[in-house]
C-alpha cells in the first residue's frame, strides 16, 4: 500500500487527501519509508527531516479534520533543494563552507510551501552552490541516477531530479541558473520548469548568479509541475526583480493540453550536430507528434546562440565571484585558521577558510569571475558578454515573432557516467548549451521526457521555451506532448525505470 | 593574452582564497583553457549594442520607508563562529579602510 | 628622476611659505547618513545607539539568500539633495557593487553607485567670513550604504593597531548614505582651509534645511574626507589652470568643521615641506588625529585596489520621472544663505547679532516666536539668555533642550507680552523664565503662582519714595542740585523696598518730580 502511494502523481495524492482516503501522515510516512529504503543508493538527500515533515503532516490533517479551507496540494509532501533557506533545517548549498548552518529565516518559496500546508521531507543534494551539471561537485558526495546508479542524475539539481525519479517525493523544488532544473529532468525522465526570470521569488535562494537564477518546480508529470508552479510563483516585495503581475494560468494550460493552431519553432542552432543520435531521434519524433496534434512547425534561426556558452561562462562567474564573497568566516559558516600562522589576521582567516571551505569548481569560477571583472579586462570580458547577452535576447524576440514556442533537445546527451567529465570542465560546461540561452534572456523553459535513447536505453528530454511571462504556453504544449507520448508508450516513462533494491549498487 | 602564474596569485588574493602552489598551477592550466573558450564573445558583432545587465526591463522598484521586525540579536548571532558582548568576534583587522 | 616618495617630513613648511610657492587644490568627499526610518535596502530601524545587533535582518547581515529592496525615501532624499546642490538628476541610473573584503561589510561588497550617479554637475555657493561668496563645483552625489562598526579589543589603546581581535555590531550596516563629491577646488589660494570649512558648514546647513539628516559630525552622521594636493604657482603669463595637478592625499573621517580647516592647513604644510625638500608625495590615505592636529599615514593606494565594480543585478535601475523630480523640487526649502539674508533684513539684526543667533541654533525658534507675536529684539534677547545658557551647560542644543523643558516659542512671546504690557519688568521676567524652565508652567501661570507682578498701586510706590528720600538726604540733595545720575542709587533703594515689584521708570519719574527735576 505505501509503495503504491509513492507511485501516484501529486494530483492523485491531492485528490486522495481531499476525499480523506489517505492522511497526510500516511502519505508522508510512505515517502519517508521509501527514502529509508532507497536513498542509501541514490543519495538524493543531504538532510531528511522525519519529525518535522510528520509534524507538518499532522497539522494539515488536523486542519482538514476541522474543515479548514485548504490549498489543493495541502498535505502533499515535497523535497527542497538545499540552496533555499529553511528555518530550523540545515542549509549548506552543497558546500563545506556552510556545513551545519541553520538559517534564521525561510526563503519566500519555502514560506509559500508552508502556507500551502506541504510537509517538507528534507533538503536535496546539489553541486556546490549549484555550480555543475552532475552533482559530482557536491561537497557531500554525488547523487545517482535511478535509471543507472553508475550515472549522474544531472546537475546542479540532481538531488531534486533523482528524488522524484526514485519516488522518494512526488514534488521537489529546484533552481535553474543555466539548466539546473531542466537538464537533470531530461537525464532522469522527469519534468521540470524554469519559470520566467522574476516569476518566482529569489528571496532566500542562496545566490549563484543573481541575473540568471530562478527557482522552479520538479515533478513526474506536466500537470504536477504546473500545480507546484502555481504554489511558488507570484510577486514578492522582498525581491526587487520579482514580476508584479498575476501568475500565468499554468494549471489551466496543463489541463487544456492543447497545441492545435500553435506554431512551434525548432531552433536551428540547437539541433543536429553535437547531439547524441538517440536524443535527436526522440526529439524529431516528439516534434512530429506535435504536428499530429495540430501544431505547425517552423525552423527559427538564432545565430547569437553560438556565443551563449561563452557569454554564460563570463556572466555567471562574475556575478558568482561577488555573491560568494560573503562566505568569509566572519558571521557564519566555516572558520579555519591558516596553518602555521600565529595570531592570524581577519584577512588571513578569510583566505584560509575560503580555501578550505570551497571546492575546486567553486574556486575556479570565483577566480574566473574575479578576472572578468577586474580593471583592464572588464570591457573585453564581462562588458562584452553583456552585449552578447542582448544579442541573444534579441534573437529570442525575433524567433517569438514567428513562433509561439521554441523547441530543442534539453541536453545533447543522455546521462554520462560518474567521473567521466570531472577532469574536463569545458566538456562539462558544453552539456548546458541548449538550456543556457533561456537564462540569459530570462524566458521560461520546460523539460519533459521524450523517450529513451536507442543506443543506451537512458531517458532523453525535450525542451520547450516560451516568451517571458507566457509560462502557460509551456504547459499547454508540454501536456499535449506528454499525452501523445504516454499514449504511445502505454504508460509513463518512469514505469520503465529499474526497481531500486538495496545492495544494487555495484 | 595568456594568464600568468602571477595573475592567478593576484586574482586569488583579490578573491581572498589562499590557494596553495599546487592549486595555483592547476588553476593556471584550467583557466587558460576556459579563457580561450570564453574569449569567443569578442568575435560577436556587438557594435552599437547596449549591454544587458538585467533580463527584464523593470525600473523603480522601491519599498515604503516603513520598519519591519528585525531579527533578535540571538538569531543574528546564531551562526557566528565566535561572539562576545553580543557582537560578532572576528580576528584582528589589519587596517582601517 | 631622483625624487623619492616621502611620508613624514622633518618639519612642516610655514603656511605663508607654502603659498609663496604653491597653489593648493582640494577635493572634498562628504558622507551623510540619511534620517530615514529604515535602512537603504531593508526595513531595519536606523535609530542611533541601539543594543548591538538588534537592528539587523538577513539583508543587512548579508545572510545567504537575502535580497535588497531600495528605500523609496532614500531615493527621494538623494534627488532633493541633488536638486538643492543645483545638480542634474539622472533620468536612468543603476546601483553597482563595489567589491572588497572587510569584516564590517556583511556582503564584502558595498552597494553603491559607480559611473551612473543619481545627481551630477552641480554647485554650492559658500559664504566666507569676509562677506564674499565662493562657488564650489559639485561632481556628483550618489546613494550607497553604511558599514557595521568594529570595537577593537586587546592592545593598550582600543585602536585598531595592536588589537588582538575585534567585535562587530551591524546595526549601522545598511544605513543610507549619500556621498557628495566636489570637483577639484581651485583658486582658493590662502583661503583654502577656510573654504573647506565653509563648504562643509554650508553643506551641513543645507542638509539640515532639507531635513534629510540630523547631520551630526560628532555622531558620525556626517563625515568628511579631505583631499589636498599642491601644484607650483603658474609662471608669468601662464594660466594657473594650465599647471598640472600634484599628487593628492586623502585624509579620512575628519569629524568637525574646525578639523576640516586644520586638516587642510596641515596637509598643505606637510606637502609643502616634502615637495620643497625635493621629495614627492605618495598617493595614500591618511588618518586625522584630533588631539595632535596631525595626520598619519594609512593605507597606500596601490594597484591591488581593484573594486571590480559591476551593475548590481539584485536591484533594478532607478529612473525618476521628470514629474517626480519637479514635485521634489517644489519641496525644496529656501537656500540657507538667502534665507539668512532675508531674515536678517526683516529682523533688523546686525551682522554680529545674526551670526550669534545662527551659531546658537535659535533662528527657527526666533522665527516661530515672532510668528507667535514676539518682537525680533525680544525674541533674540530671551532665547539667547537663560535657555541658551542652560542648554549649553547641559551640552544640548537649544531646540532639544527647549522641547524637553516645555519652553515653546509661544511661551517666549507670552513672556515678552507680559513685559510690554507692563505686568513684569525685565528682572521679574527673568524670574518667570526660570520658573518656566523649571517646569512650573506657562509664564502667566508662573507669575501668578509666584506672585510676581509690578505693583500698580501708586500710593505704595509714593510712600516708598518718601521713605527713601528721607533716609538718604545727602543723595537727594545732590539730585536737587542737578546731579541727575545720583538718582540711580535712590531708584535702586526704592526697588529694594518694593521687593523688585515696581516699575523702575515710574519710580524714577516720581523721584525726579519730588526733587524738582521733573
Amino acid at each position: 500500500m505505501t509503495t503504491d502511494l509513492t507511485r501516484r502523481s501529486a494530483a492523485e495524492m491531492a485528490s486522495l487527501l481531499s476525499t480523506k482516503e489517505v492522511s497526510s501522515v500516511e502519505l508522508t510516512q510512505a515517502h519517508l519509508d521509501r527514502t529509508d529504503a532507497v536513498d542509501g543508493l541514490v543519495h538524493s538527500y543531504l538532510h531528511v527531516d522525519h519529525e518535522g515533515a510528520l509534524a507538518q503532516a499532522r497539522a494539515v490533517d488536523e486542519r482538514r479534520a476541522a474543515g479548514d479551507d485548504l490549498h489543493v496540494l495541502a498535505g502533499v509532501p515535497i523535497a527542497v533543494k538545499d540552496i533555499l533557506t529553511t528555518i530550523g533545517l540545515p542549509t549548506t548549498a552543497g558546500s563545506r563552507i556552510l556545513e551545519g548552518w541553520i538559517p534564521p529565516y525561510d526563503a519566500t518559496v519555502v514560506t509559500r510551501l508552508r502556507e500551502a500546508g506541504m510537509p517538507i521531507l528534507g533538503k536535496t543534494n546539489l553541486d556546490e552552490f549549484a555550480m555543475g551539471s552532475s552533482t559530482e561537485h557536491s561537497a557531500y558526495g554525488p547523487s545517482r541516477n535511478p535509471w543507472d546508479l553508475e550515472r549522474i542524475p544531472g546537475g546542479s539539481g540532481g538531488g531534486s531530479s533523482s528524488v522524484v525519479a526514485s519516488f522518494q517525493a512526488p514534488l521537489a523544488i529546484g533552481t535553474d541558473t543555466g539548466g539546473s532544473i531542466r537538464q537533470p529532468a531530461a537525464l532522469t525522465g522527469t519534468v521540470g520548469t524554469k519559470p520566467t526570470y522574476g516569476g518566482v521569488s529569489r528571496y532566500g535562494l542562496v545566490a549563484l548568479a543573481s541575473s540568471l537564477d530562478q527557482a522552479g518546480p520538479c515533478a513526474r508529470s506536466v500537470l504536477d509541475t504546473a500545480l507546484l508552479h502555481a504554489v511558488i510563483a507570484g510577486h514578492d516585495p522582498l525581491d526587487s526583480t520579482s514580476i508584479d503581475a498575476p501568475v500565468p494560468a499554468v494549471v489551466e494550460a496543463a489541463r487544456r493540453a492543447d497545441v492545435s493552431g500553435m506554431i512551434v519553432g525548432v531552433i536551428k542552432q540547437l539541433t543536429g550536430e553535437g547531439y547524441q543520435a538517440g536524443v535527436q531521434t526522440r526529439f524529431d519524433e516528439a516534434v512530429a507528434l506535435l504536428v499530429d496534434r495540430g501544431a505547425t512547425v517552423v525552423e527559427v534561426d538564432c545565430p547569437s546562440f553560438d556565443y551563449a556558452l561563452a557569454t554564460y561562462y563570463l556572466i555567471l562567474p562574475s556575478e558568482a565571484s561577488s555573491n560568494l564573497a560573503k562566505f568569509d568566516a566572519m558571521r557564519y559558516g566555516l572558520r579555519v585558521p591558516p596553518a602555521g600562522v600565529d595570531a592570524p589576521s581577519a584577512e588571513q582567516v578569510m583566505a584560509a577558510s575560503r580555501d578550505a571551505g570551497f571546492g575546486d569548481e567553486v574556486k575556479r569560477r570565483i577566480i574566473l569571475g574575479t578576472y572578468a571583472l577586474s580593471s583592464g579586462y572588464y570591457a573585453a570580458y564581462y562588458g562584452q558578454a553583456q552585449k552578447v547577452r542582448r544579442l541573444i535576447a534579441d534573437d529570442f524576440a525575433r524567433a517569438f515573432a514567428t513562433a509561439d514556442v521554441l523547441l530543442s533537445p534539453t541536453a545533447p546527451t543522455t546521462a554520462f557516467k560518474l567521473g567521466e567529465k570531472l577532469d574536463d570542465p569545458m566538456a562539462m560546461y558544453r552539456g548546458d548549451v541548449a538550456t543556457i540561452p533561456a537564462n540569459l534572456a530570462g524566458v521560461p523553459g520546460m523539460s519533459l521526457p521524450s523517450g529513451l535513447a536507442d543506443e543506451d536505453g537512458l531517458p532523453t528530454g525535450i525542451q520547450i521555451l516560451a516568451p517571458a511571462t507566457q509560462d502557460d504556453r509551456l504547459y499547454a504544449v508540454g501536456a499535449a506532448l506528454e499525452a501523445a507520448l504516454v499514449a504511445q508508450w502505454g504508460a509513463p516513462l518512469l514505469t520503465r525505470a529499474p526497481e531500486l533494491t538495496e545492495g544494487e549498487l555495484r | 593574452m595568456a594568464l600568468t602564474r602571477d595573475d592567478v596569485a593576484h586574482l586569488a588574493s583579490l578573491a581572498r582564497i589562499d590557494l596553495s602552489d599546487a592549486e595555483q598551477d592547476k588553476m593556471l592550466g584550467e583557466l587558460g583553457v576556459i579563457l580561450d573558450s570564453v574569449a569567443l564573445v569578442q568575435q560577436a558583432p556587438t557594435q552599437g549594442v547596449e549591454p544587458m545587465s538585467h533580463p527584464l526591463p523593470l525600473t523603480n522598484v522601491t519599498r515604503p520607508d516603513v520598519r519591519r521586525p528585525s531579527l533578535t540579536s540571538a538569531q543574528a548571532l546564531s551562526g557566528a563562529p565566535a561572539q562576545e558582548q553580543q557582537r560578532f568576534s572576528v580576528p584582528r583587522i589589519l587596517d582601517e579602510d | 628622476m631622483t625624487t623619492h616618495a616621502t611620508r613624514e617630513p622633518e618639519t612642516l613648511m610655514g603656511y605663508d611659505e607654502v603659498l609663496a610657492v604653491f597653489d593648493p587644490v582640494m577635493g572634498l568627499e562628504v558622507h551623510v547618513e540619511l534620517g530615514t526610518a529604515t535602512k537603504m535596502f531593508c526595513g531595519c530601524s536606523t535609530t542611533f545607539g541601539g543594543q548591538p545587533n538588534t537592528q539587523t535582518c538577513p539583508v543587512c547581515l548579508g545572510l545567504p539568500g537575502a535580497l535588497p529592496v531600495v528605500n523609496e525615501i532614500g531615493v527621494e532624499s538623494a534627488i532633493r539633495i541633488g536638486l538643492a546642490l543645483n545638480c542634474e538628476i539622472a533620468t536612468w541610473c543603476r546601483f553597482a557593487r563595489k567589491n572588497y573584503f572587510y569584516p564590517d561589510m556583511p556582503k564584502n561588497f558595498q552597494t553603491s553607485q559607480y559611473d551612473e550617479p543619481i545627481a551630477f554637475e552641480g554647485y554650492l555657493d559658500v559664504d566666507l567670513d569676509d562677506g564674499t561668496t565662493f562657488r564650489v563645483l559639485i561632481e556628483r552625489a550618489h546613494m550607497e550604504e553604511d558599514t557595521g562598526k568594529s570595537l577593537h579589543v586587546g592592545g593598550a589603546t582600543g585602536r585598531i593597531q595592536g588589537a588582538d581581535h575585534s567585535l562587530v555590531d551591524y546595526n549601522r550596516a545598511g544605513i543610507p548614505l549619500i556621498e557628495i563629491v566636489t570637483k577639484p577646488i581651485t583658486g582658493a589660494g590662502q583661503r583654502a582651509p577656510e573654504v573647506a570649512r565653509a563648504y562643509v558648514t554650508a553643506l551641513r546647513d543645507l542638509l539640515k534645511a532639507l531635513d534629510v539628516s540630523d547631520v551630526k559630525m560628532e555622531q558620525g552622521s556626517m563625515r568628511a574626507d579631505v583631499n589636498v594636493s599642491l601644484r607650483p604657482l603658474a609662471a608669468e603669463g601662464q594660466d594657473q589652470d594650465e599647471v598640472r595637478l600634484g599628487t593628492r592625499t586623502e585624509t579620512k573621517n575628519v569629524n568637525s568643521f574646525r578639523s576640516v580647516e586644520r586638516a587642510v592647513r596641515h596637509e598643505m604644510m606637510r606637502h609643502g615641506a616634502i615637495l620643497s625638500g625635493g621629495g614627492s608625495i605618495l598617493q595614500e590615505t591618511r588618518h586625522w588625529h584630533e588631539d595632535t592636529g596631525l595626520t598619519t599615514s594609512g593605507r597606500e593606494k596601490s594597484d591591488a585596489e581593484d573594486y571590480r565594480y559591476f551593475p548590481e543585478p539584485d536591484l533594478v535601475p532607478v529612473a525618476p520621472s521628470r514629474e517626480l523630480v519637479e514635485a521634489l523640487r517644489a519641496t525644496l526649502p529656501e537656500p540657507p544663505s538667502d534665507r539668512r539674508k532675508r531674515l536678517q533684513g526683516d529682523w533688523g539684526y546686525s551682522d554680529l547679532e545674526m551670526r550669534d543667533v545662527q551659531n546658537a541654533g535659535v533662528v527657527e525658534l526666533i522665527e516661530a516666536t515672532i510668528a507667535a507675536g514676539g518682537s525680533p529684539a525680544g525674541a533674540r534677547k530671551w532665547w539667547m539668555a537663560e535657555p541658551s545658557r542652560r542648554a549649553n551647560a547641559q551640552a544640548q542644543d537649544v531646540v532639544s533642550y527647549a522641547a524637553e523643558v516645555g519652553l515653546t516659542p509661544a511661551r517666549v512671546a507670552e513672556l515678552e507680552a507680559l513685559v510690554t504690557g507692563g505686568r513684569l519688568n525685565d528682572q521679574l521676567a527673568r524670574q518667570v523664565m526660570d520658573g518656566v524652565l523649571d517646569g512650573e508652567g506657562s509664564p502667566t501661570t508662573v507669575a501668578d503662582a509666584r506672585g510676581l507682578a509690578l505693583v500698580q498701586d501708586d500710593g505704595a510706590l509714593e510712600a516708598a519714595v518718601d521713605v527713601v528720600i528721607a533716609a538718604n538726604a545727602a543723595v537727594a540733595d545732590k539730585v536737587r542740585e542737578g546731579k541727575v545720575a545720583a538718582a540711580g542709587a535712590l531708584i535702586g533703594q526704592v526697588m529694594k523696598q518694593m521687593k523688585g515689584q515696581a516699575d523702575a521708570a515710574k519710580a524714577r519719574e516720581m523721584i525726579m518730580s519730588k526733587l524738582g527735576q521733573g
